[in-house]
């Protein structure tokens, strides 16, 4: 992957913010390493990956989310965690540190409103996560997400860590996505040292990762026509899950394949009986899912609730730079798989499904499609698997060095960035969730839809909570 | 739709017969359940979850007990949506700071005699965020724990050893 970091003055670091505000480039992350504040940012016309560093002058930097709003909670939070604070921000509350005065939420004014407060416990077993409601009736006219709940300090505990340490917390940064997040952080520590895994390995994290894929979206479409009351199809894709899993803990001996990608390569082989079982499962999933997705198309109440429910503005996805579905499903043609194309994807054939309604419809269908991309890819990874070692040593070069890798999870893009000292231990290691650029967007989505509509939406999107929180 | 509902009647159930019940576990309860309150409640327990603070991975084991295979309903066993309904919490994760508060509140809503079962690694101990400024520690720094159940996630089999143990006991 091309890295390049560029030191900045407050020219250039207002130039950059100057560039995401016109939409010439995409935020891909905003970060401290105090005393210095770091930003990633993506060119989409060239697929090319910049990061700028800007030196605080008395625990200060310019904002950028000044000028662009999708880098407001990020700086933040780097207020919170790293005391540095982003001159002319335009909205100063703490977001991660709930330790401070009630939090001030904002105002919505006019006749006849009331607020709803729901969260942080759900009712459901979901993660936990506060969403302040002003309504009219039923009418939503705003929503505001107050996060932080399950704020675990990782980010912190990764400085200091040896690379083996790190690497487990970075997989359990959000649990559903353990084997991208150790993917990414894998790739991330393989640039700063300049090593590569084995071609074996290579393949076999591909495999992991749409495994992990397929798991998330059977979940996720079940658990959509879940909140639309439409428990059959829960039940149906529950089984399909239930499936990979069990081939998962067959093939690589963990369910949700935790720990077992690393810097260098993967720790655990295929099991010698895991290209059949694999074979077993493509055919019953092949076997299986094409009704029920004749189902979810024919079921005219399930598709009163999710048509033209909850959408998000093409603008808004191009301007927060969302990934995954909820971006791709309102037109955003971005998948880190195809864009960046890190090995080795670089050689697999498949496509990225793109659609422009931006409703809870779409972005189910595009979930739909993925899986039938998930299932040809790994046909295709089997049968290229290459044969030898799985682990290559990792060595600290004796030199303090960064990398950063950039990994195609099933909600959207993680972005691990990581600098390492001397001795080969985690100086510093920033985990961007996709869910960054996705939850603000949920606000925007909620907004005219009516109360009883929100988890339907919410569910479409499926953000993370620990993996935003850290 | 008919055709999936004819086709599910046929095929006969994935449903898997009940794993037996956790020995380690049978012994911690055996200190935290009483006779009287094994009594009042008849071999039905409603669960309340809260995650606090938890990566979500035990969140994804705890769904997978809903699934056809493990069917947690036919043992009685249900998650109900109010603490106030509940006579089990079951908390994941480390504590966070952040969830304290909420966390207490929601034991506090539920009515005696009740049991809090920590569910995995963090649960117990903190896990790998013991260390962490912005984590209280396990459940137990926080609340009394009746079981543990361990693992990172614990699987939807170990946690139905658990619960059943727990349903052994209590109820
Ligand atoms: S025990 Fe493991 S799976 Fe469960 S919350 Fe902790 S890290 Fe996640």
């Amino acid at each position: 992957m091309k890295l390049t970091r560029t030191i900045v003055t407050e020219e250039g670091w207002n130039q950059a913010s100057d560039r995401l505000a016109n939409g010439g480039l995409t935020l891909l992350g905003l970060w401290g390493d105090a005393p210095c504040v770091y930003m990633a940012l993506l060119d989409e016309a060239t697929a090319e990956i910049l990061v700028l560093s800007y030196a605080c002058r008395d625990g200060a930097y310019p904002s950028v989310g000044a000028r662009h709003p999708p880098a407001i909670r990020l700086e933040r939070t780097i207020r919170d965690l790293h005391k540095l604070n982003a001159a002319g921000a335009v909205d100063t509350r703490p977001w991660l540190d709930h330790g401070g005065a009630p939090y001030a939420f904002l105002p919505a004014e006019g006749e006849g409103l009331h607020q709803i407060a729901v969260g942080p416990v759900h009712a459901g077993i979901i993660e936990p996560g506060h969403f302040r409601f002003t309504a009219n009736g039923e009418h939503i006219v705003r929503v505001e997400q107050r996060l932080g709940y399950v704020h675990k300090g990782i980010e912190a505990l990764m400085s200091g860590a040896t690379l083996d340490d790190a690497a487990k917390l970075a997989a359990r940064t959000s649990g559903d996505s353990t084997v991208a997040y150790t993917y990414a952080f894998a790739l991330a520590a393989e640039a700063a040292l300049q090593i590569a895994p084995p071609p074996r390995a290579v393949y076999l994290r591909a495999l992991m990762a749409e495994l992990e894929r397929l798991a998330n979206h059977f979940g996720d479409i079940g658990a959509i026509c879940n909140d639309a009351s439409f428990a059959l199809m829960h039940t149906q894709t529950g089984i399909l899950r239930e499936r990979t899993l069990r081939a998962a803990e067959l093939c690589f001996g963990h369910r949700l394949m935790m720990d077992v990608i690393v810097p260098g390569g993967v720790i655990h082989d295929l099991a010698a009986d895991g290209p059949a079982r694999l074979e077993e499962l493509l055919s019953e999933i092949r076997r299986a899912f094409p009704p029920l997705v004749e189902l979810y198309d024919n079921t005219a109440s399930l598709q009163d609730r999710t048509v033209t429910t909850g959408i998000v503005k093409p603008d808004y996805a191009r301007q927060y730079g969302a990934g995954g579905y909820v971006g791709r499903a309102s037109g955003r043609n971005f998948d880190a798989r195809r864009a960046v194309g890190y090995e080795p994807y670089s050689h697999l054939a498949f496509k990225v499904p793109v659609l422009d309604a931006g409703d809870v419809n779409a972005r189910i269908w595009i979930r739909i499609r993925e899986v039938e991309q998930s299932l040809a890819l790994i046909d295709q990874i089997l049968s290229l698997l290459p044969t030898g070692e799985i682990q290559t040593a990792i060595q600290a070069n004796g030199k303090a060095c960064e990398g950063l890798g950039l990994v195609e999870a099933f909600r959207g893009d993680v972005l691990v960035w990581l600098r390492l000292d001397a001795s080969g231990q985690v100086a510093r290691c920033h985990l961007r969730d996709a869910s960054w650029f996705q939850w603000p967007l949920l606000e925007t989505a909620i907004k005219d839809n009516i109360v009883a509509d929100f988890p339907l939406c919410n569910k479409s999107f499926n953000c993370s909570y620990s993996g935003h929180d850290l | 739709m008919r055709k999936t509902l004819f086709e599910s009647m046929t095929r006969g159930p994935l449903t898997e017969p009940p794993p037996a019940p956790d020995e380690a576990g049978l012994a911690e309860l055996a200190q935290s359940v009483n006779r009287a309150a094994r009594a009042k409640l008849g071999r039905s327990l409603s669960i309340r979850h809260v995650d606090a603070g938890s990566c979500n991975g035990c969140e994804l084991e705890l769904h997978a007990l809903s699934n056809a295979f493990y069917d947690l309903e036919r043992f009685g066993l249900r998650f109900v949506a109010s603490p106030r309904h509940a006579d089990v919490l079951t908390v994941t994760g480390p504590v966070t700071k952040n969830m304290r508060e909420a966390l207490k509140r929601t034991y506090d809503a539920m009515p005696d005699p009740k049991w809090v079962v920590a569910i995995g690694a963090c649960a117990v101990d903190g896990g790998l965020f013991a260390a962490s400024d912005v984590v209280e520690g396990g459940v137990k720094d926080v609340l009394p724990v009746d079981l543990h159940i361990r693992g990172c996630p614990p699987s939807p089999t170990e946690l139905l050893k658990g619960l059943i143990a727990l349903l052994e006991r209590a109820a």
